[in-house]
């Protein structure tokens, strides 16, 4: 895992590439970048100073442009207009190579590995070493991956399959990749979405360490806290524009937040104590496979009362969606049993589950949420169109579809130009309240809320939170499961720690604390 | 590929181990129905290979294209063109080889024409290689024309000197016609080049993550047209062979499914030329068994019969093996940067 | 503004294909005016070239019918060869083999007996896609093969009519489907059930489980629909619509079954479905087009001296005009081009 933070203050290899000790030249200028997608202008006349051994964190929320311009700079799009200048010179980015060429490297939130490929193999990608011949020098390439390793101390298994390693794991050898071609840029695109507390705090370590030996470093985030704790300068985004920049040292949390947003935001749900009732989902010694065949889930139980938000915390992969996929129909576990109400719901198939009262906001809303090319109105009632009103005898009723529809387009604000707009064009927030909207709404005794957020803007994150509250004084269940932690504290009453397919720890969210938390996702044990 | 290389000798076998056991049984069934006489045997294993010729280059078409991301449904009419073409040129210009070099370029312009459709354009390629198929149809029947000949005859056989008279071995494996030679040659090459060299580990890269690919600097959509274009040369090699060694003339739709079983052996064969082989070995063989059913006067009223094995025994070879075989991640997925 | 740009897409890769055809047939010697007037005259020009038109375009229907319903599922059904035989002979079978019924019992008995075997026929690729994965492209191409030789068989051994030539014997009258005046009562059959095909897919709940497992199959599953049970289902549909098209030409048009009939014509089904956009109504003009350039073939010939073949290479054109995304790109937006993609379900 990863070594701790004393180990890299006392090596001192860390001397990549030629590296200026000066840390006011700027190592990157980007002037007037502008791009447009159709109609959306997603980067208005930016400009950016990155200076060299300096962090530099680009904040914004969802869909505020931070993407799409380093992407700009990584040569993935093409800026409508706008100059890059690097080291001083102007240059043209019309490809990854060219960037590349140029020094800089980039650490992608969907990591860019080819999963059945090793790590040696990813590594050296478009840069292998070879004979003569073209003949591929794998131990040569293996041999070399193993010096950057120690160099920079990111310790990898060079003949590991890439999809067998842990997140954590990936992404250092996504960071090396960027390592090895030489990067004196480097960009990181919410790098710390996939990591446990202790994981980010390692990597914002290495950051540190590599900007003290001149790389300048470009940081995307919307973790106001990081921003914080890392950053030497900040330029925040919002609606495809700078619309400041600052240093840690002139701000704090609320005061970023407001110029994320535009306007001072609610951090924290405001809540009243829950007084959960009758016990409404109860898994009994679960274990389930993954699509792999290997245990996923392994021996977990647990139970969720009407009234009350019982929130799994843990690392995406560690069991969640096997859970989830079992509880709402879409996987068979190997052994144990889970019961909604009385009901065991062994070989139940999804629709029958859900006529049981359990509501499922899922976690991948293009792949599992909507369907994209079918209406707004279709979608809203996806989950019941088989039933009346909205079908009588096999024929759809379009008019009771219609009026259901405006009605909840009115009651969650959903912004779309009318209800048979293909849901394909809302944006991700209205997507989200979409099916807030339809799993709301249908007198549901249990929710499965997963990832309930994600990538959606404040707004929304807001009205999303208010809703799940409210829905829980009515006496909802909720079974929430979330990446973020800080959600995860905000909203549940009753919190679990996962790892490994087990709930290493459950108890009043009052008696946890983020450290114990995050040490629980981290190493799977609760002691110090 | 990196995962569960077999540690030795061993390992390999008991990997390889229902292979072993059907090509055991098959070996049995063909000594019975031969009643055990060398001349039946043989010409059975010789069957085997000539059926499994075009099925082996056209997996190797199609694996070269999966590989890289891209689906071709569109084998079947390139060799049919390819066929076409290559006796048309041959019997025009009394040149074989000039016909084997037409089918190739056939092929190879086909393919750019699939590549073009589905990397350039971004069309569905399903759909692009069907629209192949029946281009190819169409167009060999309306410009065929009836009793041309090859003014030479079909490819001979060429034999490897002494190896050729060993009992059994020396007529199937050494005693072969030109294009046979060149595609058992062709096996191993591409296999080492798929996974020994730097184009086979940045075309793997290309088929299962082609953005990943694309960010260290590899030109996806010049990847994908190069494979596509070289896989389309393989399938006119296929093309050629049919019409050129192994029948010696054309007919209207003489490739009579194959470019789809062979489809099958790709995937049987998981997308690595040497399995492709053996798959083709086996489907050959469900094909020279036809003649073994009448050396035993097996179902001679009901010829129907014996004409559907091979593609039943694709159909059950589907239904049974592509569910656990993966295949390249991004294939049927048209892949831009923006 | 959209839907007019749809409607004319398929237009211009019509006119683009008689465009080429006609360059192609003058590079051959003769005069493509000449060609497509003769073309034109064996087709529509009087009743009874217009009935031959009909009757050419009745199985074309089906046939498109076939292939536009599979694909609303995401499904490529190029099976229709092989559904269109077996419906073809299992309704002449049955044609002639019940005597004493009454017209009103015998022919719609003897089309049923078609339709399923045809969906039997079609089921079988949905049973192995839905429970084992296997793609249809190849099971239902194989499974062509297969029901060729099959039928073959029957109609040589088992119902097989007394004589030299392979076929089966007459129908009784009592099954065939008449003919109004010049018109073939088939045709209109045909288009009932288009428009039944239209009706189901739009305002069924049935219908929108079908569009839905099309469209993205992982939330429609998430929404309780049985992904498994609707491919099945589709698939045997889709194998009932091809193999009644089958039955329809057995009973309207040939009397009895006879292998070797309509080669082909599972790709045709294609080209149709193709150019109506997989519309079930729009696959009527299309069929009609179709049909026409075939009836009028022959006259072509006898006219104008041109091979008819030629109207081979003009479906073939029009196929690839109409999928050439380029014009399709050029006419819809991403996303509607994106339903005419099939691709997603390979290997799944």
């Amino acid at each position: 895992m990863w070594e701790g933070p004393d180990h890299l203050l006392l090596s001192d290899n860390l001397t990549p590439g030629n590296k200026q000790m000066s840390s006011n030249t700027l190592a990157l200028e980007a002037t007037g970048i502008s791009k447009t997608f159709g109609t959306v202008k997603a980067n208005d006349q930016i400009n950016l100073e990155i200076k060299k051994g300096r962090i530099h964190a680009l904040l914004g929320e969802n869909g505020a442009g931070k993407s799409t311009l380093v992407n700009i700079l990584f040569g993935l799009y093409k800026a409508d207009s706008g100059i890059v200048k690097v080291d001083g010179e102007p240059v043209d980015l019309g490809r990854p190579k060219d960037a590349i060429d140029r020094g800089i490297g980039m650490v992608h939130q969907h990591f860019q590995l080819v999963p059945v490929l090793t790590v040696a193999e990813n590594i050296v990608l478009g840069n292998e070493p070879s004979n003569k011949a073209n003949v591929l020098d794998i131990d040569n390439a293996k041999g070399k991956v193993r010096e950057l390793a120690e160099k920079y101390q990111l310790e990898v298994d060079t003949e590991a399959v890439v999809e067998d390693l842990p997140v954590g794991t990936q992404q250092r050898v996504e960071i090396l990749r960027s390592l090895y071609r030489d990067a004196d840029i480097l960009i990181l695109d919410e790098p710390t979405a996939v990591l446990t507390p202790q994981e980010t705090d390692h990597l914002l370590q290495v950051l540190k360490k590599l900007a003290s030996q001149g790389v300048a470093i470009i940081f995307i985030t919307h973790k106001l806290r990081e921003v914080l704790e890392v950053a030497d300068e900040v330029t925040v985004m919002r609606n495809g524009q700078v619309v400041g920049s600052t240093t840690p040292a002139e701000t704090d949390e609320s005061g970023l937040a407001e110029m994320m947003v535009g306007r001072s935001v609610v951090l924290r749900v405001s809540k009243e104590t829950a007084s959960p009732g009758a016990t409404i989902l109860q898994a009994k010694n679960l274990c389930i496979k993954d699509d792999r065949g290997l245990m996923a889930v392994n021996d977990l139980s647990l139970e969720v009362r009407s009234g009350e938000i019982f929130g799994i915390a843990g690392v995406e992969g560690n069991g969640q969606r096997e859970l989830v996929e079992t509880i709402t129909g879409l996987r068979t576990a190997d052994t144990g049993e889970v019961f909604i109400g009385n009901t065991s719901i062994t070989d139940f198939s999804p629709r029958q589950i859900t006529e049981l009262g359990v509501a499922h906001i899922p976690e991948d809303r293009e792949k599992h949420g909507l369907i994209g090319a079918h209406s707004v109105a279709d979608n809203l009632i996806l989950n019941r169109y088989y039933k009346s009103p909205f079908s009588s005898r096999g024929i759809r009723q379009q008019k009771a579809i219609a009026n259901y529809a405006k009605e909840m387009v009115e009651k969650f604000d959903i912004r779309t130009p009318d209800i048979d707009t293909p849901s394909s064009s809302l944006s991700g927030g209205n997507k989200q309240k979409a099916i807030a909207a339809r799993e709301f709404s249908h007198n549901a005794q249990l929710l499965v809320a997963s990832q309930p957020t994600r990538g959606i803007d404040v707004g929304s994150i807001e009205f999303v939170h208010q809703q799940l509250i409210n829905q829980r004084d009515q006496g909802l269940a909720v079974l929430l499961v979330s990446a973020e932690l800080d959600e995860i504290l905000s909203l549940s009453d009753r919190i679990g720690v996962i790892y490994r397919g087990q709930l290493i720890v459950t108890a009043n969210a009052t008696d946890l604390d983020r450290n114990r938390i995050g040490r629980i996702m981290t190493t799977g044990s609760d002691s110090n | 590929m990196s995962r569960n290389q077999p540690k030795n000798i061993k390992q390999f076998l008991f990997n390889k181990r229902w292979w072993i056991l059907t090509t055991v049984l098959l070996v049995f069934f063909t000594l019975w129905t031969a009643e055990f006489q060398q001349a039946n045997t043989t010409s059975v294993l010789v069957s085997t290979l000539r059926h499994s010729t075009p099925l082996v280059l056209g997996a190797m078409c199609g694996l070269l294209c999966e590989r890289s991301g891209v689906i071709n449904i569109g084998i079947e009419g390139q060799m049919l063109m390819s066929a076409w073409g290559g006796f048309m040129v041959a019997s025009s210009s009394g040149s074989l080889l000039l016909g084997v070099f037409a089918g190739i370029g056939i092929g190879m312009m086909m393919g750019g024409v699939l590549a073009g459709i589905s990397v350039g354009l971004r069309g569905d390629q399903i759909i692009a290689g069907t629209v192949i198929n029946i281009a190819a149809i169409g167009i060999t029947s309306f410009f065929f024309s009836l009793g041309r000949t090859l003014p030479s005859g079909k490819a001979q056989v060429i034999k490897l000197g002494p190896l050729a008279d060993i009992p059994i071995a020396g007529r199937v494996l050494f005693s072969n016609k030109p294009i046979t030679y060149l595609t058992l040659l062709m096996i191993p090459t591409l296999w080492f080049l798929l996974f020994r060299t730097k184009w086979g580990l940045r075309t793997r890269a290309v088929g299962e993550h082609p953005s990943a690919a694309e960010t260290v600097g590899i030109s996806v959509i010049g990847m994908r047209y190069f494979n596509v274009i070289m896989g389309g040369g393989i399938a006119g090699l296929a093309g050629a062979y049919l019409s050129l060694e192994a029948v010696g003339s054309f007919e209207r739709g003489m490739t009579n499914g194959k470019g789809f079983v062979a489809l099958a052996v790709m995937i049987f064969g998981r997308w690595n030329p040497v399995g492709a082989w053996g798959a083709a070995l086996l489907f050959g063989y469900a094909s020279a068994i036809q003649t073994q059913f009448q050396f035993r006067d097996w179902l001679t009223n009901d010829p129907q019969f014996i004409g559907i094995i091979p593609f039943v025994v694709t159909i059950v070879v589907l239904a049974g093996f592509v569910g656990r075989a993966r295949p390249p991640a991004s294939i049927g997925q048209p892949y831009s940067r923006e | 503004m959209n839907n007019l740009r749809l409607f004319l897409m398929p237009i211009l890769a019509v006119a683009l294909a008689i465009a080429t055809g006609a360059i192609i047939i003058a590079l051959s010697g003769s005069s493509p005016v000449d060609a497509y007037k003769a073309l034109i005259d064996g087709s529509l020009s009087d009743s009874k070239s217009i009935g031959r038109t009909l009757e050419k375009a009745t199985p074309l229907v089906m046939g498109g019918l076939a292939v536009a319903f599979a694909f609303k599922a995401g499904l490529f059904n190029i099976g229709g060869q092989g559904q269109l035989v077996f419906g073809a002979l299992i309704a002449g079978a049955v044609g002639y083999g019940i005597t004493g019924l009454p017209w009103i019992i015998h022919t719609p008995l003897a089309l049923l007996a078609g339709a399923v075997a045809g969906a039997m026929w079609g089921a079988i690729p949905g049973i192995l896609k839905a429970s084992r994965g296997a793609h249809e492209v190849i099971t239902t191409i194989m499974l062509n093969f297969v029901a060729l030789n099959m039928t073959d068989w029957l109609a040589s051994k088992v119902w097989r009519e007394e004589g030299v030539i392979v076929r089966t014997p007459h129908i009784e009258s009592s099954a065939e489907i008449p003919r109004w005046g010049e018109l073939p009562a088939g045709f209109f059959l045909a288009v009932v059930i288009a428009f039944l095909c239209w009706y189901l897919l739009r305002s069924t709940t049935f219908g929108f489980e079908i569009k839905s497992v099309g469209l993205n199959p992982n939330a429609a599953s998430y929404a309780g629909i049985s992904v498994k049970k609707i491919v099945i289902m589709t698939m045997a549909i889709s194998g009932l619509l091809a193999a009644l098209g089958g039955a329809i030409e057995t009973q309207g048009v040939v009397g009895r079954y006879e292998p070797g009939f309509n080669a082909g014509l599972g790709f045709e089904g294609i080209t149709i479905a193709l150019l109506a956009r997989t519309h079930p109504l729009a696959v009527i003009p299309a069929a009609i087009l179709i049909g026409a350039m075939e009836a009028g073939g022959s006259m072509m010939q006898f006219k104008a001296d041109v091979s008819p073949e030629i109207t081979d290479i003009i479906q073939a054109l029009i196929l690839i005009f109409v999928a050439t995304p380029i014009i399709v790109r050029w006419f819809l937006s991403q996303k509607e081009a994106n339903e005419l993609s099939v691709s997603t379900t390979w290997g799944s």
